[in-house]
């Protein structure tokens, strides 16, 4: 169980092969990686620069995948998450998950990317033509959160 | 009491942290913002509409009513959204 929280880029790969190096029990490893888009609550997105509150972070992230740790049986995880000024493309967050089989190691990685949704203290300025806007939480990311509320 | 404030709550106040001694009265979440919207218009522009603030006190999440002492440290913040 990794968790960082960070300025500066991941490398993908890098990151991924660490996590199973020497488990060959492990059958499956799930990875998200969360980007800028170029468009969002402003119709031309040219920057975002992303805040978050540390110390609070680091135990909310950490909560969330000893959450997941809990919920399936899982060899290892990973939470990577980016903060400061980034651009359309950039990565945001990398998320992983690795398991004996494929549907544990699925289910925990988007149960931690719903949960960092709604759960971790990040915020995003989305900056663009002249334009500032803070990204408003999403009922839908709400809704993604609220499913995984019942333990399975 | 430490106080923080983050995104669109921290320009508004233009303030990123600040301590403060509240009158003892000033035992919750509730009557800490009351509180804080007397100390200026930034404050007051700020803590206008709370329907969209967030608070959390010494890193965990609480409702307006939560009680405060005053060592706490309390975070001020619109609904997060990371990922």
């Amino acid at each position: 169980m990794t968790v960082r929280i960070q300025e500066h880029d991941f490398d993908v790969n890098a990151e991924l092969a660490a996590l199973t190096v020497g488990q060959h029990h492990v059958g499956g490893l799930v990875s998200f990686i969360g980007l800028v888009r170029d468009f969002g609550e402003l119709q031309s997105v040219a920057s975002m620069t992303l805040e978050h509150y540390p110390g609070m972070t680091e135990k909310i992230l950490g909560k969330i995948a000893s959450e997941a740790a809990e919920r399936w049986n899982l060899s290892s995880s990973l939470i990577i998450h980016r903060y400061g000024y980034l651009e359309p493309g950039d990565r945001i967050v990398l998320v992983a998950a690795a398991s004996e089989h494929r549907v544990s190691a699925f289910d925990a990685c988007e149960f931690i990317v719903d949960w960092l949704k709604t759960k971790a203290p990040f915020w995003k300025l989305e900056e663009g033509n002249g334009n500032a806007k803070w990204v408003t939480a999403r009922m839908d990311d709400t809704a993604a959160s609220a499913r995984w509320s019942v333990k399975k | 009491m430490k106080l923080l404030y983050f995104a669109w709550v921290r320009q508004q106040t233009g303030v990123n942290e600040e301590c403060v001694t509240p009158p003892n009265h000033v035992n919750n979440v509730a009557a800490l913002i009351d509180w804080l919207r007397e100390r200026g218009p930034q404050y007051a522009r700020a803590f206008e509409d709370v329907s969209a603030l967030r608070v959390a006190i010494n890193h965990e999440l609480v409702d307006f009513d939560a009680k405060l002492s005053k060592d706490d440290e309390v975070a001020l913040f619109p609904p997060v959204t990371g990922g």
